[in-house]
């Protein structure tokens, strides 16, 4: 039996086709959110609207977490100007095989479907 | 403003390491009692207590140490501010005395963290029947390894790659070449955790944990406890002749939080804050980086050590990487940094921390500092960042 409803990992992930990242940007300075807000840290504007982030980058900063039995990549990726953390996948956890300004791009993968069938989809990007 | 000058007459820290037969409570009580008697002053002089301690920070550490050393009805402020809650602590000391509510005041900062493992981690939460979301991000389950990491050790090694993706150079060499300066400088620090010297090899060989950083590049959970007398600039002209002649002068003392930056609430900028503390640190007290005879700085992974070269201005913007390799940075290069071992060797008991990076610059300044003294040493600079953000400055000078 195949599910029909999907459920994000995070709110800001947005199930469309094709998915994307959106956040919540202050209409009075452009400060970028990912979070549920209160009002904008920079400029302390309460009005936001929601945008599309570009779904490619380039990786600004990455750390390769080496604990426990399955190390992942772990990144900071630049898209167009917002940033964005995140875990990088489809690629060998070692120094090797990522890089500082490596080009990646979004991709969602499920994790599973809980106990009424409802399937989450979590994201993380992958090198183009 | 108050314009007087503080003065540091008494400072004292504990054995950094493993204390299994000390509570967090025993430590503070030896490294307060320890401070009084270098400053050859009673605790009924003291007229405000700042105490730090994060893993235990509603218990009221202050009020229990006090119920142990002694009980004189003074204000106690308790206070917990990641890993700058030293530093806050006694930057509340400061203050109270800088405002004039008192002559005298005592800072201490004790943690035992001993086999507490990694900090920044969150334990799995029990799998629900249903995906729920949780939190401000609306988040299905924790987000460790979804959505990268927020444990220490990859955080702090983003902040560095973050470096070396701005200004180039940083490497894994480089990175683990940091961690051998510190660790042999430990070796002359009887008071360290850790006061092993390794080979660059067994650095970059060693158990790889967040790369670049491997397990000796990371600073080590242990126990300890440092405290420091502060008193007035007229208090300190009463004082014997001998303590006086031992009295550092706190040239500045800053706190900061992080201001917004773009990016900031994606990977904490541990840079801006720190530049301002030290723009405002060196304005206070008339000095530049220039004139700093060494430097203590929060090197909680060697990789966050090479971006604070930079924060505080010891080299030019981006400059990090050539002043290391310069040979700058060690104890016998042109701008010591980290003599005591650093939190890689000298270990981290986290609120500590914040007052023995001070105790370090005031044995140093007082000509104490043994076989690791820096000779001459007049004027020093300690760090300390806690993230989320806080980062506290103390610029020392030796006056009398």
């Amino acid at each position: 039996m195949s599910s029909t409803t999907q459920i994000p990992f995070v709110d800001y992930l947005i199930l469309d086709d094709p998915p994307y990242l959106q956040a919540q940007e202050c209409k009075s300075c452009g400060a970028r959110y990912f979070d549920r807000r209160n009002a904008c840290a920079n400029c302390f504007a309460n009005n936001f609207q929601p945008v599309a982030v570009q779904s490619e980058g380039v990786v600004t900063s990455f750390s390769i977490i080496q604990m426990g039995p399955n190390p992942y990549v772990s990144a900071i990726v630049d898209c167009g100007g917002t940033n964005v953390k995140c875990t990088i996948m489809k690629v060998e956890p070692t120094p090797d095989h990522v890089t500082l300004g490596m080009r990646v791009k979004l991709m969602t993968y499920s994790m599973g479907e809980d106990n009424e069938g409802t399937e989450a989809v979590a994201f993380g990007f992958e090198p183009i | 403003m108050g314009t007087d000058a503080i003065w540091i007459i008494g400072s004292n820290m504990t054995k950094f390491g493993k204390h299994p037969d000390k509570d967090v409570v025993d430590l503070a009580a030896e490294a307060s009692r320890d401070a009084l008697q270098d400053a050859d002053i009673s605790l009924s002089e003291v007229g405000v207590l700042g105490v730090g301690n994060l893993m235990n920070a509603s218990a009221g550490i202050g009020q229990q140490l006090q119920k142990q050393i002694g009980q004189t009805g003074i204000p106690v402020f308790n206070v917990s501010n990641a890993c700058a809650t030293g530093a806050t602590a006694l930057r509340v000391a400061i203050m109270a005395v800088k405002a004039g509510e008192t002559d005298v005041g005592m800072a201490v900062g004790v943690e035992k963290l001993a086999g507490a493992g990694l900090l920044g981690q969150r334990g799995p939460k029990p799998e629900a029947e249903t995906w729920q979301p949780n939190g401000r991000f609306g988040a299905l389950s924790s987000t460790e390894g979804r959505i990268g990491t927020s444990i220490m050790p990859g955080v702090f090694a983003q902040v560095g790659m973050e470096y070396g993706h701005k200004y180039g150079g940083a490497s894994f060499e480089l990175f683990a070449k940091i961690s051998e300066k510190n660790h042999a400088h430990s070796t002359l620090n009887p008071l360290a955790a850790y006061q092993k010297r390794f080979t660059l090899e067994e650095i970059m060989n060693d158990v790889m944990i967040a790369y670049p950083n491997t397990r000796p590049m990371c600073s080590g959970n242990c126990d300890g406890a440092a405290a420091m007398i502060v008193v007035s600039d007229e208090k300190m002209k009463s004082m014997p002749s001998e303590v006086q002649s031992r009295a550092v002068k706190v040239s500045a003392s800053v706190l900061t939080s992080d201001p917004y930056e773009d990016g900031c609430q994606i990977l904490p900028d541990v840079n801006t804050l720190t530049k301002n503390a030290a723009s405002q640190a060196y304005e206070q007290a008339g000095v530049g980086p220039e004139d700093l005879d060494l430097v203590e700085l929060h090197d909680c992974f060697a990789t966050a050590e090479l971006v604070h070269y930079d924060n505080l201005m010891l080299c030019e913007e981006g400059g990090a990487v050539d002043f290391f390799q310069s040979g700058a940075p060690w104890r016998d290069g042109t701008k010591p940094v980290n003599v005591s071992g650093g939190l890689q060797s000298k270990g981290h008991p986290i609120a500590a921390t914040g007052i023995a990076n001070i105790h370090e610059i005031v044995m140093h300044l007082r000509g104490e500092a043994g076989d690791r003294q820096i000779e001459g040493a007049r004027v020093g600079l300690a760090h300390v960042i806690g993230l989320g953000s806080a980062c506290g400055i103390h610029i020392l000078e030796k006056v009398a």
